[in-house]
C-alpha cells in the first residue's frame, strides 16, 4: 500500500495543485487573480511533466564521460519551451486586463458583465427613439 | 533522502497553492505565486530538470512577478470583497476533472520506474548521438537547439506573436491618451 502510494506520490499531489489552480481560475471573478491562478496551474503541468522524466538513481542528463543513468531529457526540452511561452500568454493577459481596467475601470468579472448590459439596455432604448 | 525532499517540496506547494487561494490581497496572491515558482523551481533539481529549474526561477519567479506588480501598479491591489462562501458548479468541475486525471495515473508507471516506455525509444538516440554526432556536453541544449531546432523557431514566433500583441494593447492608448488630451482613470486606493 505505501509502496503503491509513493509509487503516484508525486502524480497525485501534482492534479491536487493543477485543479487547485483550475479553481481560481473558474471560481474567482478578479481577472488578475485568474491569471495567477493560471500560473499556478501551469507550474503543476510543468511538474506533472518532469516527475515523469525521473528516473530512480538518475541524474541530469549532463555528458561526463562517465557511465552513468540519466533522468529522460525530453520532458525537459519540451517544459523548456512550454515556460517560455507561458511567460509569453502571462504577459498578452495582464496587458488585456490593463486595457479592460482603462475600458471599464474595473477588473471584477461581475462589474465588467453589468456594464456591459447597462450598455446594452442604453443602446436598445436609442434605438427605440 | 532525495523521495523525502521531493515529498516535503511538494507539501510546501500545497500550502501555498492553499493560501493563494485563500488570499483576497492581490499584491500577496502575487507573491505567493513567486514564492510558488521558485520552491517549484528547488523541486524541479530534486528531479534532475537542472536546466528547466533555472528557466522557472528566473521567469516564473521574477519575470512573471515583475509583470504582475506593473498591473497591480495599473489596476487595484485587492479583489472585490465578496462573500467567501465556496461556489457549487467550479467546485463539481474541478472535482470531476482530478478525478479523471487521478483514475488517469492508475495505468501510469511508477514514479522513477527506469523501464517506463518513455525512455525506451528516442532517448537512447539522443544521448548516442548527443556524445558522438553533436558532441556538446548538455543533452538538453543539444535536443533543444539541435534536433528539435524547428521547435524553439516557433517558440520565438509565439513570443513574438505575443509581444506585438503587448504593444498593440498598451500602446495605442498612449496615442489616444495624447491626441484626446485625457487622462487616465484615477488610480483606486
Amino acid at each position: 500500500m505505501l509502496e503503491l502510494i509513493l509509487a503516484k506520490y508525486n502524480y497525485w499531489i501534482v492534479i491536487v495543485l493543477m485543479m487547485a489552480g483550475l479553481y481560481v481560475v473558474v471560481a474567482r471573478g478578479n481577472l488578475v487573480k485568474k491569471i495567477i491562478g493560471l500560473n499556478v496551474f501551469q507550474t503543476s503541468v510543468f511538474l506533472l511533466y518532469i516527475s515523469m522524466g525521473k528516473v530512480a538513481g538518475g541524474t541530469a542528463p549532463i555528458l561526463t564521460g562517465k557511465d552513468e543513468v540519466f533522468s529522460n531529457p525530453i520532458p525537459h526540452v519540451l517544459i523548456l519551451t512550454a515556460i517560455v511561452v507561458g511567460i509569453a500568454t502571462t504577459a498578452l493577459g495582464l496587458a488585456l486586463v490593463v486595457r479592460i481596467r482603462e475600458a471599464y475601470s474595473t477588473i471584477e468579472e461581475d462589474e465588467i458583465d453589468e456594464a456591459e448590459s447597462l450598455d446594452m439596455t442604453a443602446d436598445l432604448a436609442e434605438r427605440r427613439r | 533522502m532525495e523521495l523525502l525532499i521531493d515529498i516535503v517540496l511538494l507539501a510546501i506547494l500545497g500550502i501555498i497553492a492553499v493560501a493563494i487561494l485563500w488570499t483576497r490581497h492581490l499584491f500577496v496572491a502575487t507573491m505567493l505565486s513567486g514564492a510558488y515558482s521558485l520552491t517549484s523551481a528547488a523541486l524541479l533539481v530534486a528531479l534532475d530538470a537542472v536546466d528547466v529549474a533555472f528557466t522557472e526561477a528566473a521567469v516564473g519567479a521574477g519575470i512573471s512577478t515583475v509583470l504582475m506588480l506593473g498591473t497591480l501598479t495599473l489596476t487595484r491591489r485587492r479583489e472585490k470583497a465578496t462573500n467567501r462562501r465556496v461556489s457549487i458548479g467550479p467546485l463539481l468541475l474541478v472535482i470531476v476533472t482530478g478525478a479523471l486525471l487521478i483514475y488517469g495515473t492508475v495505468d501510469m508507471p511508477a514514479f522513477g520506474d527506469p523501464n517506463a516506455p518513455a525512455l525506451l525509444h528516442v532517448v537512447p538516440e539522443y544521448l548516442a548521438g548527443t556524445r558522438d554526432d553533436i558532441q556538446i556536453p548538455n543533452i538538453v541544449t543539444a535536443i533543444l537547439a539541435s534536433y528539435r531546432g524547428f521547435d524553439t523557431l516557433g517558440e520565438t514566433a509565439v513570443i513574438f506573436t505575443a509581444g506585438v500583441g503587448v504593444l498593440l494593447l498598451l500602446g495605442r492608448r498612449r496615442e489616444e491618451d495624447e491626441e484626446a488630451g485625457t487622462r487616465r482613470p484615477e488610480r483606486e486606493a
